[in-house]
């Protein structure tokens, strides 16, 4: 299109802008502006005058009134009388969760199915391949909701788990799979856990230095140090040995129950049959908080947790009969004891540098623990296995495309078939798989958003559905859905292909 | 020629079409269709049978309204909505009339710029759990897990019903009624909640149905009734009158038996006369035909014909007349004097 | 070896033995058995968990299907004749559902003495694509292809033939057009005209033409409202109809990003990448919720048609990534060449570049083809009834309340057949291509 030609000697002259190459493009751009500022002005007259005529208008004022329903998984601070844009905030973060966990396990899935289906065992090829082929070709959502009600339907109920039920926890009574979710032991921090951490913090640095240094040495001398057993090492020896040594220390402090309206020497059971009610005062997520709430638990009681920000006001609360029992660590206990308390026979033992509370079965449901809720894990196994079958045709094709040549060069330098697969086959693979698996990644995160199939409340189902349809606010509901959407594809993209840049063939 | 929407469309003829604004009335008389908005399937209100012939208690509006003013109760076109889309239908005048069990509130009334013209079913929130859970109120279920609905009134209950009552919970919000189901009998949730007719129509179907119990509570007000856009007042009291019309012929006694006799010539109940149409000018006031509240009755019957037919305790859904009584049965079913 | 030598040393066997069988252990059925299945420990494990998993998911899942009732007329007559025969919770499924409304998964509420029409409309577009796709067909039905849309339009919804010709007749407007205009006035004023021209001819000509027409000679068939449209046949129709209107939008786009242009190449790169990076779930809701509000107020058309427009047009981004890449592949050679016979920008891609981007470019947009079929299935949160659609409202009628798994392997066995047959048609398309360019 841009040919150079001589200047014209004449002046400008109109017709240029038609016919003259020069002019010409920058014609058809000014039109085809023209057009677009046209089109563009016309939908949004269009919108004005619709949104007059329904006597709507245009704002964003109800992100701030009250969302006035609830969510079960958060994971920030939400309840019904929080705000819409804290609803939408909720929804932005689990949408966020359900994609980065989707990423990566169906990165895993993808990949093994890929490297199996390329398997000289006969069965496993074939079972890999109705696996690809039967997720690639049947529609997402049909996915979602068979494996949401497989999952129902295959795992037991908490009843089940009472005495007289064919079910039980697993792993000594601390894992319970149930049809309302997974319930595991939730970590608390506890005394001296700065001190672990910082400990683990040190032995990632560790295995940095111990993975460069194991790298030159083989590039100086060949020898081929144990790099993997001496990052497991790194890992977990001196974690373990702080974590015992810090138990050993402090696990042993002892911290008096004080409960209001009882006598000296009374054991819990018997206080909590002489009161109506047991209301605990405990700061939430504090260790004194999970181990009474454990004492209890072991002594098969119901409670009521009434939350406080701190042990001066625990007292406070104990004192005015808000609650009447509480656990405070010694050292304030000397300092002042609510009025009318008395310290119970029980006593807890201050815990380790960290804590994890088991679920317990409750009045309806498990208590206590962390829950993987059911919606979660079903959207999640669904996200990933769906692109994961995507994923594995990639990764098949990316390995394909190595030629065999290089396979065979690597047997026959003597390098282990294992070795070859990660040192000659992959890196190569990798370059033709990752442009695909971008577009994949972002797939799954704009997938995401069918987890109303499920009842998972993402972004789509709180901002985009509950909150749109109880302000009637669509226009800018939407838009804000949509422009989430655009940037976290936008980010994640930009992201890879700065990844991707980086293990591309560098051309010199 | 039948109107082809579509090709107003393809032809890009908003302003052939764009009149719409026009009176409701004219337009659904020019087209020879009424677009009603229903639910996309809901035992006994509304979903189509193995014929795709829609049938239900709301539907059964639809077809009143569709006679009153059309003369054929089969002259309707049914637009199913679901619960996030059904609104902007309305609104946007895909369908001049929405009956799909939707909640009379003030903000839907006002905010929203609808106008709801009258209840059709008397409805509250409640809850069903399994028998061999031992709750016998829903103040016992502190710290269930409940399986609702998104998308409708239901959840915001929810919340203030147990925020109310100093109690927790674990909501499980629910796409559909079918997904609902699945997840209670499967114990994935201790209770469902829905409107309490879905219940009914919820239970009845269970392999079991004995295993299972309405809690007596119903914690909300649900006044379930059709709607039509702010605005066009004539349109609104047609759909309002038609409504009406059904519930006073019960009242008096007017059936799809005996209407054609009772219309033929003016009988003893000025009333009775003045509803059919031989007697005042009561059609002309709304724009339509002396005998059109004969028509409307013809269709489906009267109010109670339709509840028995669709939702009554003949059917599968069992549902009891309770507070959709008739006034003088001690029910809030009442409709204005004809005159 | 020579022939003497041979001979002279007798201790050389001088006939061949007769080719013996290998040993028992390493031939037929046991020596493939080992080789694909036993060949080392690794091997032997996988094989086990893979037998394992088969025979777990088969006696969980075969029972249930082999025993399945056919005929009853309702979900408690299924379990009525399940406790009769299988005895009291036997595990069977309930096909009968499947017997009484098959019909309806497959064309929703569409009347049901018009099957035919819906079902030939599939066949003249299956006969429309062959030029496409077949180089060996004559280049002459092209022009079948070119009005197999109109017909197939016809087809489905019915009413007066009219209308779709009055629509056709706006396209061959701008033909005459472009053909007058070009020699006369230059293409750019012609190429403005010739896309102007109908425009204005639809938006104030057509309908009343058409009517007029009508009124003269009437020809038409039965009208079948868009809401009876369901089932099956609204998903392949939505697929079909935006595959097939956002090819030349998605080529018009892929040719915009590659363009010098820069307000053209930008917007192109804009609109491919906003509609890429939102979800097609959320692009429906806008095409439920919001469309009427950029249309001219008391505007109102079809669900069914802005649902096609929106997925029209989110097909089409994708569509120009996979025509972009068809452009990318073609060596720099062809776009040198075409400049170098002076061919203009218009003639170079038409006649040389597009014909070669497209061949290459047809396994992908079969592939985006199949996506856009099986995301259909979104279509059930905004109303319509899709395969997925028509399963909760099958379920919501009184007969069939509380039935569940049965619909859902129906639509997903109906989804994988339709989508497997078409994706092993593009790998063979890409490996036929692929020994054509060798």
């Amino acid at each position: 299109m841009t040919t150079t030609s001589e200047p014209p000697k004449a002046g400008f002259h109109p017709s240029q802008l038609i016919y003259d190459t020069r002019y010409r493009s920058l014609t058809i751009q000014v039109i085809a502006f023209i057009a677009l500022m046209l089109g563009l002005s016309w939908l949004v007259s269009n919108t004005v005058a619709n949104l007059q005529a329904l006597g709507k208008d245009f704002d964003f004022g109800f992100l701030g009134q009250r969302a006035g329903y609830d969510i079960n998984q958060r994971l920030v601070e939400y309840d019904s009388t929080s705000s819409h844009a804290r609803a939408a905030l909720v929804g932005i973060l689990n949408t966020l969760l359900v994609a980065v966990l989707g990423c990566a396990l169906a990165t895993v899935i993808g990949v093994l199915a890929g490297v199996l289906r390329l398997s000289k065992n006969w069965l496993i090829a074939k079972l890999m391949a109705v696996y690809v082929e039967g997720f690639r070709n049947i529609p997402l959502l049909l996915w979602i909701l068979l494996i949401f009600a497989l999952m129902t339907e295959a795992t037991p109920q908490p009843r089940d788990f009472r005495e007289g039920g064919d079910a039980a926890m697993i792993l000594g009574d601390t894992v319970a799979i149930t049809n309302r979710g997974v319930f595991i032991p939730a970590p608390f921090w506890g005394a001296g856990a700065g001190i672990l951490l910082a400990v683990l913090l040190l032995s990632l640095v560790a295995i940095f230095f111990w993975r460069r240094y194991a790298h030159r040495t083989q590039e100086q001398t060949g020898r081929i140090l144990p790099i993997g057993w001496g990052t497991l090492g790194l890992l977990l020896v001196p974690v373990t040995v702080a974590f015992l040594a810090l138990s050993l220390t402090s696990g042993r402090q002892v911290q008096p129950v004080l409960a209001t309206g009882a006598s000296e020497g009374m054991t819990l059971a018997d206080y909590a049959g002489s009161q109506q009610a047991i209301n605990a005062c405990t700061v939430p997520f504090s260790t004194e908080s999970l181990n009474l709430r454990r004492l209890m638990r072991a002594n098969d009681l119901r409670f009521n947790l009434v939350p406080v920000a701190d042990g001066a006001e625990a007292i406070a609360a104990a004192e005015a009969g808000r609650c009447n029992i509480l656990s405070l660590p010694a050292s304030t206990i000397a300092a002042s004891v609510p009025a009318g308390a008395v310290a119970l026979s029980d006593t807890i033992t201050r815990g380790n540098p960290v804590e994890f509370e088991r679920p317990i079965l409750g009045g309806f449901n498990f208590e206590g623990g962390l829950q993987l809720r059911n919606s979660l894990i079903a959207l999640w196994l669904a996200l990933s296995l769906y692109t994961g079958a995507f994923i594995a045709e990639n990764v098949r094709g990316g390995i394909l495309s190595v030629s065999k040549g290089q396979t065979e060069a690597a047997f026959a330098l003597g390098i282990k078939p294992s070795r070859t697969m990660r040192l000659v086959i992959l890196p190569q693979a990798l370059r033709v798989i990752i442009p695909p698996m971008i577009s994949q990644y972002l797939n799954l995160t704009k997938n995401s958003s069918l987890a109303i199939a499920v009842g998972y409340m993402d972004v789509r189902s709180t901002l985009g559905g509950i909150t749109i349809n109880q302000t009637g606010k669509e226009l800018e509901g939407m838009l804000l859905l949509g422009l989430f959407y655009l940037v976290t594809s936008l980010v994640i993209s930009g992201a890879m292909n700065v990844y991707n840049s980086s293990v591309k063939l560098k051309e010199r | 020629m039948k109107k082809s929407v579509l090709f107003g469309a393809l032809t890009v003829t908003g302003l052939v079409a764009g009149a719409a604004q026009a009176a409701t009335l004219d337009e659904v008389k020019e087209r020879g269709e009424l677009n009603c908005g229903v639910v996309t399937g809901l035992a006994g209100f509304g979903a189509p049978d193995a014929n795709g012939v829609w049938e239900g208690f709301d539907v059964s509006v639809c077809r009143a309204v569709a006679a009153a003013v059309l003369d054929d109760p089969t002259a309707v076109n049914f637009v199913p909505t679901t619960g996030q889309t059904r609104f902007t239908a309305l609104a946007s005048g895909e369908i001049d009339m929405l009956a799909r069990n939707t909640t009379w509130t003030f903000s839907r009334d006002t905010d929203l710029k609808f106008d709801f013209v009258g209840v059709n079913y008397y409805d509250g929130q409640g809850f069903i759990v399994p028998t061999a859970l031992g709750v016998s109120s829903a103040k016992d279920l502190d710290g269930a897990t409940v399986c609702i609905q998104t998308g409708t009134t239901t959840e915001l209950n929810l919340a203030d019903f147990f925020r109310n009552n100093n109690m927790s919970y674990e909501p499980v919000p629910i796409e559909t009624n079918a997904e609902g189901q699945q997840q209670y009998l499967a114990g994935a949730c201790d209770a469902y909640t829905t409107d309490a007719s879905g219940l009914a129509a919820t239970r009845a179907t269970f392999e079991n149905p004995a295993d299972h119990v309405i809690l007596p509570e119903i914690i909300s007000k649900e006044p379930l009734g059709p709607l039509v856009r702010h605005g066009d007042n004539e349109w609104a009291d047609i759909v309002r009158w038609t409504l009406n019309a059904l519930i006073a012929a019960e009242e008096y006694g007017v059936t799809s038996a005996n209407v054609n006799e009772l219309a033929a010539a003016p009988g003893s109940n000025p009333e009775v006369n003045r509803l059919l149409g031989t007697e005042g000018e009561l059609g002309a006031m709304i724009g339509l035909e002396s005998d059109w509240a004969k028509k409307a009755i013809a269709a489906g019957g009267n109010y109670g014909e339709i509840f028995e037919k669709n939702i009554g305790e003949n059917t599968p859904i069992g549902l009891a007349r309770g507070l959709n009584a008739q006034w003088t049965n001690g029910g809030l079913i009442y409709a204005p004097p004809f005159r | 070896m020579s022939d003497t030598h041979s001979q002279t040393v007798s201790y050389v066997r001088e006939t061949m033995l007769p080719q013996a069988e290998p040993p028992v252990s390493n031939r037929g059925a046991i020596l493939w058995l080992r080789e694909n299945l036993f060949s080392g420990w690794f091997n032997i494990v996988l094989t086990l968990v893979s037998l394992y998993v088969i025979y777990w998911a088969l006696a969980h899942t075969l029972p249930w299907v082999v025993s399945g009732i056919w005929n009853a007329g309702s979900l408690s007559e299924c379990r009525e004749i399940r406790d009769a025969t299988l005895g009291e919770g036997a595990s069977a499924a309930c096909w009968a559902v499947l017997v009484d409304r098959w019909q309806q998964l497959m064309f929703g509420f569409y009347p049901s003495e018009l099957y035919w029409r819906p079902v030939l409309a599939l066949v003249i577009f299956l006969a429309a694509i062959a030029p496409v796709l077949f180089a060996q067909v004559p280049r002459g039905a092209l022009w079948f292809t070119a009005v197999s849309p109109f017909v197939m339009f016809w087809l489905l919804w019915g009413g007066s033939a009219w209308f779709p010709v009055a629509v056709a007749l706006g396209f061959v407007l701008g033909w005459a057009a472009w053909r007058a205009l070009a020699p006369m006035a230059g293409t750019l004023v012609a190429a403005i005209v010739s896309a102007a021209l109908p425009i204005v001819y639809w938006f104030y000509t057509a309908g009343p033409l058409a009517r007029e027409l009508e009124q003269v000679v009437g020809i038409g068939i039965e009208y079948v409202p868009s809401q009876d449209f369901g089932g099956f046949m609204l998903s392949f129709i939505i697929g079909i109809a935006a595959i097939i209107l956002s090819l030349p939008l998605g080529i018009l786009l892929a040719l915009g990003r590659q363009s010098d242009l820069f307000i053209i190449n930008k917007v192109s790169v804009g609109f491919i990448e906003i509609i890429r990076g939102v979800p097609l779930i959320v692009w429906l809701f806008t095409a439920s919720l919001l469309l009427n509000y950029f249309l001219p107020p008391g505007t109102n058309f079809d669900l069914m048609l802005r649902v096609i427009i929106m997925v029209t047009l989110f097909a089409a981004a994708y569509i120009a990534e996979v025509v972009r890449g068809g452009l990318a592949a073609l060596p720099k050679g062809q776009y040198e060449g075409a400049d170098s016979l002076g061919l203009s920008y218009w003639q170079s891609m038409r006649l040389i570049i597009l014909p070669q981007a497209l061949k290459i470019s047809i396994p992908g947009i079969v592939n985006t083809f199949i996506g856009l079929f099986k995301d259909t299935t979104l279509v059930v949160f905004i109303g319509l009834f899709d395969p997925i659609g028509l399963s909760n409202a099958i379920r919501a009628t009184t007969e069939w309340n509380g039935i569940y798994w049965e619909l859902f392997v129906f639509i997903g066995l109906l989804f994988f057949i339709c989508c497997f047959s078409m994706s092993r048609y593009s790998l063979y398309l890409e490996k036929k291509l692929q020994r054509g360019h060798k």
